[in-house]
């Protein structure tokens, strides 16, 4: 097997991004890329706040399948799904009836995002924005429309929440937390980014769930689970995203809530890897930039024959809510420590300490301008 | 000159324009940045992230 490729399968940020790193240190050894889209390399947390960018869909891929196969000197197989993967002999087998042998292989795959049960005649008209073509799609959705409503009031729900009130749509978000992005901020936090994205426009309906979404003479009718009544042109659910483990569990890879690697990024079969977004990393499931990008060049570098174990240092996130800029970098969940949270002239700061050690912040308005001095004083993520 | 595309945000750096409202005058070269830059529009720092010429 060893004429045979790398193949990569997924060509999102972390696909794209291991391609890139790996073609600076080996530009011989044959790539193999394999997506369901059409290959277009754009950046997924560009999607929330293309509004304001007045970006259109078509704007935002930095280059399409073609330049990328030229970039990257790679065959990029576009529209193709991976039906199976047999780590044994070391083959995929591609939904038209393909089969590709791998020297090794990397699963770039990604999370979807996952639904609750919804009654109703119109559950089948909510969008999930994941991905481009998602992102076209309600685009288009959007075009002469006017209110949203937004199901989920977590990072993703509070970015489009943001994007499509400051672009004069009426936003309604909903959902069972006390507050915005309770998994990430502390509750007074969540609220100074409520208050904010109020002063937007934006209306709330808290610890509270969608019952129901039927169609109405206007649009939508949502239902919520204390009786009340909603309407709305478009719906969209912003609940979470879950790791796409269906493929490596199917191929007898070990998952848990994600793919489970070693910190060289290996999955339990030899010569198959993951990064990003479907990967547990360590026991970490972190689906954001920075982890990935730390991933891709460290499994780059093991590709090319060099083992190099991925490190994490402090990655604060940046929420994109222009309303209220927001930072934050959280603490391991085991930490046991208290946030001592702070109102600054305009903004939050709140700092998250275990006897006299910072171990996380959020950091809001002007009080943003303290992360990089704050991020020297964390503690890596995995050392 | 040359242009700098961040991987993360899509931001770019022109070095023909700088950025004059974060004191990078015009024709900074990107190699001349500071390592404790961070992208104006997404916050992720020179050193962590890419910027690719464009």
């Amino acid at each position: 097997m060893s004429d045979a490729p790398i193949i990569i399968i997924g060509t999102g940020l972390a696909g794209y991004n291991l391609a890139r790193e790996f073609r600076k240190v080996d530009d011989k050894t044959g790539l193999v890329l394999i997506t369901q889209d059409d290959g277009a390399f754009y950046s997924k947390p560009m999607l929330s706040n293309a509004l304001a960018k007045q970006k259109a869909p078509d704007d935002l891929p930095m280059g399409d399948a073609t330049k990328m196969q030229n970039d990257l000197n790679a065959r990029i197989i576009t529209r193709q799904q991976v039906s199976s993967i047999d780590t044994q002999n070391q083959q995929v087998a591609l939904d038209n009836g393909e089969q590709l042998g791998f020297s090794k292989l990397v699963l770039a795959v990604g999370a979807n995002p996952f639904q609750f049960p919804m009654e109703g005649d119109a559950t089948g008209d909510v969008l999930t924005v994941n991905n481009l073509d998602d992102y076209r799609a309600f685009r288009t959705k959007l075009e002469g429309k006017k209110s949203v409503a937004i199901i989920g009031p977590g990072l993703i729900g509070c970015e489009f929440a943001n994007d499509l009130a400051a672009n004069d749509y009426q936003v309604n978000v909903i959902g069972p937390d006390e507050a915005p992005i309770s998994t990430l901020l502390p509750t007074a936090a969540g609220q100074a980014l409520q208050a904010a994205l109020t002063a937007l426009g934006v209306n709330w309906h808290l610890q509270k769930t969608v019952s129901a979404i039927n169609n109405s003479d206007s649009g939508y009718e949502l239902t919520l689970s204390d009786g009340q009544t909603i309407q709305a042109d478009v719906v969209l659910s912003a609940i979470g995203l879950r790791a796409n483990i269906a493929l490596a569990k199917a191929a007898g890879l070990e998952c848990n809530r994600g793919i489970v690697v070693d910190r060289h990024l290996k999955t339990s079969a030899d010569n198959v890897y993951a990064l990003g977004d479907c990967a547990e990393v360590s026991g970490l499931v972190l689906p954001f930039v920075m982890p990935l990008m730390q991933s891709a060049r460290a499994l780059a570098a093991t590709l090319s024959g060099k083992l190099t174990q991925v490190s994490y240092p402090a990655m604060p996130v940046m929420i994109k809510t222009p309303a209220l800029a927001t930072v934050v970098s959280p603490p391991e969940q085991a930490a046991q420590g208290e946030w001592q949270i702070e109102k600054t002239e305009q903004g939050v700061k709140a700092l998250y300490l275990q006897d006299e050690s910072l171990l996380g912040f959020v950091l809001m308005g002007d009080a943003v301008s303290e992360k990089p001095v704050l991020t020297k004083r964390l503690p890596a993520v995995l050392a | 000159m040359s242009k700098w595309q961040c991987m993360v945000c899509g931001f770019v750096y022109d070095e023909t324009e700088g950025l004059p409202e974060e004191g990078i005058a015009a024709g900074t070269k990107w190699n001349d940045i500071p390592d404790d830059w961070q992208c104006p529009e997404c916050g992720v720092s020179k050193s962590d992230f890419e910027m690719v010429q464009i």
